[in-house]
C-alpha cells in the first residue's frame, strides 16, 4: 500500500479522548471531508452510547461502543485503530484487534510500554502485515486527508504548516514536537509535506524508518523524504542500505540529533528512551557522516535544515517534478460553537412538510399510501421500515390490548378520576399511571423471562426451578378462567398470524414446551395474551435481524409495555369519554365494602 | 530509562524466589546476604548460622565488576577458604572506612583507564564453594536488536570479552513459543560441557532463558555458575530489569532497589525531586544536572526539542557553558510546571556566574502539538514571582521561544509577568526559528 491514509480513511478512536477527537473532525471539516475521519469510539467504562461533537458549526454523533470487537462488527470499514490506552493497557488493545484483523494500522499513543511486550506486539502485527505507529507517537498525517488525533497541533497551526493539504515531501521522524516544527519549516520553505510520520521515542516502535520510507518511495505523491532521525539504534543504516542498493531513489534529506551526547558519558539520557548511543556507530555525528557518504542531504547542523530543504525543493521544481499547488478550498470552522441541549433523531420539522424518519407525513397518512399505524410506529419508534407482516403484527397487538372491561385497575382510575370532574387528559393519566409490573407488565415481563431461558438453553423443568428460585410466578402464563380446553380466542389468533406470516417463531414454539409443563400441574397455567405477544415481539425482532443484544435493550427500555400504553389509552379514552357522556356523579365507595380494624396507636 | 541495574543481591534473591518455577529439579541454597557494615553481619549470624559456620566470601556489591582484579574479592585470609565471620566484618569495615580506587577496565592484570574514586557501601557476603573448574560455566540473556539472545560457554569465571569464541550464541524471535525455545537450546549445548553433563545444562539454561524473559530482565548473567549434579551455585550475577516493567512485576520481583553507579556522583535532591513528581504524572518531566556552575541553563518542553537546544548550545557556545539537560512534555498541569520551573530557578540562582556575566536562561520549544502553552506558562510565571528578586540578584537573561495551542496567549503573559518583575526577556514564537534564541542570547 503506497499511501498510509486517504480521504475515505476512518478510525476507531480507543479512549474517549474528546479534545484529540475534536481536533481530527475540526481537520475533516476544514478539508471538507466527506464523512468523519473518527467512525466510533471504544470507551470500555462509558454507559453512553454516543459522544457529540462539533462538525464545523453543527453537531454530529460519533457511537460509543464498550469494546473494539463491538465497533468493528458495527463499522467494519474503520481500518484504523488509534489506541490511547494507557502504557498499562495499550498491549492488550493492540493485540486483540491483532486478532480481530480487519485494521490497516494501529497507532499507539502510550509512552513505557514493558519492552518485552512492546516487541511481542510489534511482532505481531508486522507478521500480519498491520503497519504500527508508536508506541509513544503523536502520530501520523496525510495532508488534506486524514489526521491522526492532535498530530499538527490546533487548527490555525495546521493551515499555516500547510498541513491542510498535500505538498510534496515525505516526513519521518521520532519526536513528536519536532515534527511540527519540521512541517512549520518545509511549509516555509517548501511546499509542505505530502505524508508525515512521528514513529515514536520509545526504544521498540513498530515501524521504523525505512518501512516508512519505502512506502513512501512508492508513493507517487511523495517527491522527496525528510527524515530526522536521532543520536542511538542502527535503524537510520538500513536506509543507507537503501540507498545504496537503489531501493530508494528519491532524493532524502537527513539529519540526525543528539550531538552533543558524545561529550558525557551513557549515564545522561538525551531525549527519548530509544536515544542513547551503544558505541561509535550509534552517534548522531556517525550517522551523519554516513548518510552524507551515500548522497543523502545532510545539513551541517539543525540550524541549517532550512537551506537544504529550500535547495532540494527548489532543484525538483525547477526540473519540473514538482509541481505548482493549486490551493484547495477549505471550510472555516466557527470560532464560537454552541453544543445543543437536545438531540432528535426521529422526526425533523425544519423542511416544508414534516417527516417521521425521513418520510413527509403525507406519504404515510392516507389510505392510498398504503400505510398503517403500525408502519408509523416502526418509523417513530425504530427509525427502521419494517415489512408488512411486522406492521400489521404492531396493528393486531394495538388492537388486542386496547381495551379489557371497566373492572381492571386502570379503566377503574380513569373511571373514578373522570368522575371527580377532572378533564379528559387528566383521568387519562391516572389509568396510564397504573401501568406497571402489575398491570400490563406481564408483556416485559414475559419476553424478558422466556428470553432469558432461552438465550441459556434451559429446558422447561430448568426454568420453572429457576423462577423458583427467583421468588416470581412466570409472567405470561396462567389465566383466571382460561385453560387449554377453553382456549383464549386472542391468543389463538395471535398465534395463527405469527405462524402463517412470521419468518420463524422460535421463542413462541419454546413458550409452548413451557406450557405444556406448566398445564400438566394445573389446567389454566397457559400461555395468556400478555405472554404471547411479549414472546412474539422478541420472534418478531429476531426475524427482522436485530441483534440478541439489541432485542434485550428493548425489553429494558419498555418498548414492549409502550405498545400496551398506545393500545390500551384507546379503552381508558373510552371508558372516559363514557362517564362524561353519562354524567355521572362524584364516586365514593361504600362503606360496608371496607375492612375497618383500626387499633390504638400504642405509645412510643 | 528503561533499563536498570539491580544489585548482585537483588538478582539472586529474585531468582530464589521462583527458584521451584523455572529451576524445579535442580536445588540453590541462597544462602546470601547484603550488609553495609561488619556489625550487621554479626548481627545477621545470629539468625543466619552458615555465616557463623561456613566459610565466607565477601565482595561490594555496587553494579560494577572485575571485582577480583580490583582486589576486591575476600576469600582467603591465609588460605583460600578461610575466612571467618570475624575475617569478613572486619574486612568490611576496612574497606568501606575510605574511598577507593575501582577500575572499569584491565588489559590482562594491569588496569587501563581512569579509575572511579568513591566509597564503598554495600557488600555481597556468601558461604565459600569449594568445586572445581570444570564445574563452573557461564550463561547470559538479553536483547540484541529485535531477538532475545542466550549465550552459553562450557567455561565459567572467564573474562567474556576476550573468549568471545568459547561462547555459543542463539538468538530466538520475541514470538518463538516455549517448545521451539527449549528444541534450540537443547540442540545448541556449548559442545565442550561434558557429555553426562549436557542434558542437566540444557534443563538449566531452558530454565534460566524463561527466567530472564517471564521475570523481564533487560540483561541477566551468571559468571559463573557451579553446577554439581542437581546442585546449583550462583557465584557471581549481573542483571538489569526493564523497569517500563513494573507495575506488573511489583510482587515478583519484590523490593528492588535501583542504585546509581560506583563513582557517579549521587543525585542532588532537586534531581530526585523531579523524579519522583515525574514518577506521579502522566506528562513527563526531565531533570540531569551537566555543570550545576555555568552559565547556560534550560528549561524545555519536549524530548526532540530540548536535545536540538542541547545540540544548538554545545555547537555555539560549547559544553562548558551549559548546566543542564532536561525537558517536561506531555501536557504537564500548571502546578507540574511552576514546580519544575521552581526547581530550575532554585538551582540556578544558588550563586553568581564566576566571571560575574549574566546567566542565561532558554525557555524553548518547538510548536506543541497538544500542550497548553498558556497553561504551561501560568506555571512559568508563577515560579517567576516567587524568584524574581533572587534572579535579579544573579543576573539572568531570558530567552524564550514556542508555538502551539494558546501560545500568544502565553508568549504575552510571560512577557508581561517578566516587565511587572522587572526581569529581562525576549520572547518568539513560530515565525523564528526554533533554536534562533541560542545564537541570540550568545551575541548578547
Amino acid at each position: 500500500m503506497a499511501q498510509l491514509f486517504t480521504k475515505t480513511t476512518q478510525a476507531i478512536f480507543w479512549n474517549n479522548n474528546t479534545t484529540a477527537i475534536q481536533r481530527m473532525l475540526d481537520y475533516d471539516y476544514t478539508i471538507q471531508r466527506e464523512t468523519p475521519s473518527v467512525a466510533a469510539i471504544v470507551a470500555p467504562t462509558s454507559g453512553n452510547k454516543f459522544e457529540k461533537f462539533f462538525y464545523g458549526p453543527n453537531e454530529i454523533m460519533i457511537p460509543v461502543f464498550k469494546s473494539t470487537p463491538e465497533a468493528k462488527a458495527a463499522l467494519p470499514k474503520a481500518d484504523v485503530l488509534l489506541n490511547f490506552a494507557s502504557f498499562r493497557t495499550a498491549y492488550e488493545v493492540t493485540m486483540e484487534a491483532l486478532n480481530l484483523g480487519g485494521f490497516s494500522s494501529i497507532m499507539i499513543t502510550a509512552e513505557g510500554i514493558p519492552e518485552r511486550l512492546a516487541r511481542a506486539m510489534n511482532q505481531h502485527a508486522r507478521d500480519k502485515g498491520v503497519t504500527v505507529i508508536g508506541p509513544a507517537t503523536v502520530g501520523a498525517i496525510a495532508p488534506g486527508a486524514f489526521k491522526i488525533a492532535n498530530i499538527g497541533g490546533t487548527i490555525e497551526n495546521i493551515i499555516s504548516s500547510k498541513l491542510h493539504r498535500a505538498g510534496s515531501c515525505g516526513l519521518v521522524t521520532r519526536s513528536g514536537g519536532l515534527f511540527n516544527e519540521l512541517s512549520n519549516i518545509i511549509a516555509i520553505n517548501a511546499d509542505g509535506i505530502a505524508e508525515g510520520v512521528a514513529i515514536g521515542g520509545d526504544r521498540f516502535v513498530g515501524s521504523v524508518f525505512i518501512d516508512n520510507l519505502l512506502r513512501m518511495e512508492a508513493n507517487p505523491e511523495v517527491k522527496y523524504m525528510l527524515l530526522l532521525g536521532e543520536v542511538g539504534g542502527t535503524e537510520e543504516y538500513k536506509v543507507i542500505e537503501a540507498v545504496k542498493s537503489g531501493q530508494i531513489k528519491k532524493p532524502i534529506i537527513a539529519w540526525c540529533i543528539g550531538t552533543i551526547a558524545k561529550y558525557y558519558d551513557s549515564g545522561v539520557q538525551f531525549g527519548h528512551a530509544g536515544a542513547s548511543a551503544n558505541g561509535d556507530m550509534e552517534t548522531a555525528e556517525a550517522k551523519n557522516r554516513a548518510m552524507k557518504e551515500v548522497g543523502i542531504h545532510v545539513p551541517t547542523s539543525f540550524n541549517d535544515l532550512p537551506e537544504i530543504i529550500s535547495a532540494v525543493y527548489h532543484a525538483l521544481h525547477a526540473e519540473g517534478i514538482v509541481k505548482d499547488i493549486k490551493e484547495p478550498a477549505m471550510n472555516v470552522c466557527p470560532k464560537v460553537r454552541r453544543s445543543k441541549e437536545f438531540i432528535c433523531t426521529i422526526s425533523d420539522d425544519r423542511g416544508d412538510e414534516a417527516t417521521y424518519a425521513g418520510f413527509p407525513i403525507s406519504s404515510l397518512a392516507t389510505p392510498d399510501t398504503g400505510k398503517g399505524i403500525g408502519d408509523v410506529i416502526s418509523l417513530l419508534w425504530f427509525k427502521k421500515q419494517y415489512p408488512q407482516w411486522a406492521t400489521q403484527f404492531i396493528e393486531t397487538v394495538i388492537k388486542t390490548v386496547a381495551d379489557h372491561g371497566p373492572a381492571v385497575s386502570g379503566a377503574h382510575n380513569s373511571k373514578v378520576t373522570a368522575r371527580a370532574g377532572k378533564s379528559v387528559v387528566e383521568a387519562l393519566v391516572t389509568g396510564l399511571l397504573t401501568i406497571g409490573p402489575r398491570f400490563g407488565g406481564a408483556i416485559d415481563g414475559a419476553a424478558k423471562y422466556f428470553k432469558y431461558a432461552d438465550d441459556n438453553k434451559l429446558s422447561p423443568a430448568e426454568f420453572l426451578n429457576h423462577m423458583k428460585k427467583e421468588g416470581v410466578p412466570i409472567p405470561g402464563i396462567g389465566h383466571r378462567i382460561k385453560s387449554l380446553k377453553n382456549p383464549d380466542l386472542r391468543v389463538e389468533g395471535l398465534k395463527k398470524f405469527a405462524r402463517e406470516y412470521f419468518p420463524s417463531t422460535s421463542l413462541l414454539d419454546y413458550a409452548l414446551t413451557v406450557e405444556q409443563l406448566t398445564t400438566s400441574k394445573k389446567e389454566n397455567l397457559i400461555l395468556n395474551v400478555d405472554g404471547t405477544i411479549g414472546i412474539l415481539m422478541v420472534d418478531m425482532w429476531r426475524a427482522l435481524g436485530y441483534s440478541e443484544e439489541e432485542i434485550n435493550e428493548f425489553i429494558d427500555s419498555g418498548t414492549l409495555n409502550s405498545f400496551f400504553i398506545v393500545g390500551r389509552s384507546i379503552g381508558f379514552v373510552g371508558h372516559i369519554l363514557d362517564e362524561k357522556r353519562l354524567a355521572m356523579p362524584m364516586y365514593r365507595h361504600p362503606m360496608d365494602d371496607i375492612l375497618y380494624d383500626v387499633p390504638m396507636a400504642e405509645k412510643i | 530509562m528503561a533499563q536498570k541495574a539491580i544489585r548482585e543481591y537483588d538478582a539472586k534473591s529474585i531468582l530464589a524466589k521462583h527458584w521451584k518455577k523455572y529451576f524445579p529439579d535442580f536445588t540453590y541454597a541462597y544462602e546470601t546476604i547484603m550488609v553495609q557494615n561488619g556489625s550487621e553481619l554479626k548481627e545477621a549470624a545470629k539468625s543466619k548460622s552458615w555465616i557463623k559456620s561456613k566459610a565466607l566470601v565477601a565482595k561490594p556489591d555496587m553494579l560494577f565488576g572485575k571485582r577480583g582484579k580490583n582486589g576486591l574479592v575476600l576469600f582467603r585470609d591465609t588460605k583460600p577458604g578461610d575466612v571467618s565471620l570475624e575475617k569478613a566484618a572486619s574486612w568490611i569495615d576496612e574497606k568501606s572506612s575510605s574511598k577507593q580506587s575501582v577500575y572499569f577496565s584491565f588489559e590482562g592484570d594491569t588496569p587501563h583507564g581512569e579509575a572511579k574514586v568513591d566509597m564503598l557501601t554495600h557488600f555481597i557476603v556468601e558461604p565459600f564453594t569449594p568445586h572445581a573448574q570444570e564445574e563452573e560455566y557461564y550463561i547470559s540473556a538479553t536483547c540484541v536488536g529485535d531477538d532475545d539472545m542466550l549465550y552459553m560457554s562450557a567455561e565459567g569465571g572467564m573474562e567474556v570479552e576476550e573468549n568471545w569464541d568459547k561462547v555459543t550464541e542463539v538468538a530466538f524471535k520475541i514470538t518463538d513459543s516455549e517448545e521451539v525455545i527449549a528444541e534450540r537450546i537443547k540442540a545448541n549445548i556449548p559442545k565442550d560441557v561434558a557429555e553426562k553433563d549436557k542434558k542437566a545444562f540444557a534443563e538449566f539454561a531452558i530454565g534460566f532463558f524463561r527466567a530472564y524473559r517471564e521475570l523481564n530482565f533487560a540483561y541477566l548473567e551468571i559468571n559463573p555458575f557451579v553446577m554439581q549434579g542437581k546442585k546449583i551455585e550462583l557465584l557471581d550475577m549481573v542483571a538489569k530489569l526493564d523497569d517500563t516493567a513494573g507495575f506488573m512485576m511489583a510482587k515478583d520481583w519484590g523490593d528492588v532497589e535501583y542504585p546509581t553507579s560506583f563513582g557517579m556522583e549521587a543525585k542532588s535532591p532537586e534531581v530526585e525531586a523531579i523524579e519522583a513528581a515525574d514518577a506521579k504524572t502522566g506528562a513527563s518531566l526531565k531533570l540531569t544536572l551537566l555543570k550545576p556552575d555555568a552559565r547556560i541553563w534550560t528549561m524545555v518542553a519536549g524530548g526532540g526539542a530540548s536535545v536540538v537546544y542541547a545540540d544548538t548550545i554545545a555547537d555555539l557556545a560549547g559544553i562548558e557553558d551549559l548546566a543542564n539537560y532536561g525537558e517536561y512534555s506531555g501536557g504537564p498541569t500548571t502546578g507540574e510546571t511552576k514546580f519544575y520551573a521552581e526547581t530550575i530557578l532554585g538551582l540556578m540562582t544558588k550563586a553568581k556566574d564566576a566571571k560575574d556575566r549574566d546567566k542565561v536562561l532558554i525557555i524553548g520549544g518547538a510548536i506543541a502539538n497538544f500542550t497548553d502553552v498558556a497553561k504551561t506558562f501560568t506555571g512559568i510565571i508563577q515560579a517567576f514571582e516567587n524568584y524574581a528578586e533572587k534572579m535579579k540578584e544573579v543576573g539572568i537573561k531570558i530567552y524564550v521561544r514556542r508555538g502551539g495551542p494558546n501560545y500568544e496567549k502565553g508568549l504575552k503573559d510571560i512577557k508581561e509577568a517578566a516587565d511587572r518583575l522587572g526581569l529581562y526577556i525576549e520572547v518568539y514564537g513560530p515565525e523564528t526559528h526554533v533554536t534562533d534564541i541560542v545564537r541570540m542570547a550568545l551575541a548578547k
